[in-house]
């Protein structure tokens, strides 16, 4: 497959190892990679059986499912059992456990939940069913956000009335400045490539300028990760923290300016609740008043009770990178992809999931 | 949730295009990029195109690669 197979190369990688071995010497270091896609890929891939010891990856916020809070999976299960409504979601929502039952548990009782692969596939639900209220939930950062602005904009210009958004979108630099704060010792991270396709290099500049860490957008390849790894040891050894951009053929200092202008006419930013993180000051995306007859907090008001979390999961600690997840006491245990506590077990791109698939045994 | 993967345009609708990758197609909305030609690699996300490949670029990074693996 062109542009995916050349980027896997056994050769290059061990070239890469050696480079980052070579330069790496005997500093102690910690990266880590903020984004959900390369959690798994690193683990696919065997990346760290590729590094020397003296260089630690820890995983951190970049996994939509995993950092939204239950409140929000609670938020749908109630509109899932409002009478004529219909939950139209990704897949990766369905197993994640709210405080008292999950989106899979509801659709197995007969709640009215559909997983889609398109926002326009949740769209063309409710053009094709109107008298149903079709919800979708609207779940991940700015990868996903455009797409589910380009479904909002079609509902208006097609005045479809029965299709509306439950926005829990995300967005990451603030949870990564939100870190910064924490003081979680890290000497550089790498950043999301497919975030950055949309917003650019550029919302990354206040990392090194205020807080004097380095950062590099990677690509998901096995090679894209591993240079992107050494450019990280080259930034530490040559002490200039700086923004690069590993994965150039996907993103652009810009980013996607298209992109981003639909996501702004549909979207503004709002205080964000994150697990892990708390309450993140603009760190999420609420839908603007123009849109607001599509937006399900305003249209479909339901009663939700405070959420409970999961006693003794230690998902918020993994998701700042303070925590293995091996050191909880649930881990492989109580809690395993079948049968999740939390939903980093849950998620096929949570950190418990990969070092449950790839690090157990 | 951020899985995205470069497939090549063989047909543009519109705001539609065919995407193909090792075989197999499928149809993606083209809303969100723009000056794209049938030909051209996109990054494909949740049934759309949300980026253009940049060729040049994918083989200047590879020619690093390719560099890297002469030096023993």
């Amino acid at each position: 497959m062109k542009f995916i197979d050349e980027f896997r190369s056994e050769k290059s990688a061990r070239r890469l190892s050696e480079a980052i071995r070579n330069r790496a010497g005997i500093t102690e270091m910690t990266f880590m990679e903020v984004c959900g896609t390369h959690t798994m890929a690193i683990a696919r891939n065997g990346i760290r059986e590729l590094l020397p010891e003296n260089i630690t990856l820890i995983s951190g916020p970049g996994c939509p499912v995993c950092v939204t809070p239950n409140q929000t999976i609670d938020r749908a299960i109630a509109l899932s059992r409002l009478p004529d409504t219909v939950i139209a979601t990704f897949g990766d929502m369905m197993k994640v456990p709210g405080s008292h039952s999950s989106l899979d548990r509801e659709h197995a009782r007969g709640g009215n939940i559909r997983v889609v692969t398109s926002t326009l596939e949740a769209l063309a639900i409710a053009e094709k069913e109107p008298k149903k209220k079709v919800v979708f939930l609207g779940v991940g950062f700015e990868t996903t956000t455009p797409t589910v602005a380009v479904a909002l904009k079609e509902a208006r210009r097609k005045k479809i009335a029965n299709f509306f958004i439950l926005s829990a979108h995300k967005v990451m630099p603030p949870a990564m400045k939100a870190l910064s704060d924490l003081g979680v010792k890290i000497h550089g991270y790498l950043c999301p490539g497919h975030v950055s396709a949309i917003i650019g290099s550029r919302p990354y500049d206040f990392l090194p300028a205020e807080y004097g860490i380095g950062c590099v957008v990677a690509g998901f390849e096995p090679l894209d990760i591993m240079q992107a790894l050494l450019m990280l040891v080259e930034q530490v050894r040559s002490g200039t923290p700086r923004v690069q951009v590993q994965y150039s053929r996907v993103v652009k200092a810009e980013g996607n300016p298209t992109a981003r202008r639909i996501m702004d006419e549909v979207f503004e930013p709002c205080d964000s609740e994150w697990r892990g993180l708390g309450w993140v000051p603009r760190s999420g995306l609420k839908i603007r008043d123009v849109y607001s007859d599509w937006d399900t907090e305003r249209q479909i008001p339901v009663e939700v009770e405070p959420a409970q979390e999961p006693k003794g999961c230690l998902c918020g600690g993994v998701l700042r990178g303070e925590v293995k997840p091996p050191e909880c006491s649930h881990f492989g245990k109580k809690c395993t992809p079948d049968n999740p506590v939390g939903p980093c077990m849950v998620s096929s791109e949570g950190t418990c999931a990969a070092y449950f698939k790839y690090y157990q045994m | 949730m951020c899985l995205a993967i470069p497939m090549q345009i063989v047909k543009i609708e519109g705001e539609k295009g065919i995407v193909e990758i090792g075989g197999v197609t499928r149809e993606v909305g083209l809303q969100l990029v723009n000056d794209v030609k049938e030909g051209d690699y996109v990054i494909v996300h949740a049934g759309f195109a949300i980026q253009r490949l940049d060729e040049k670029r994918a083989l200047e990074t590879l020619a690093l690669f390719a560099e890297m693996e002469k030096l023993v």
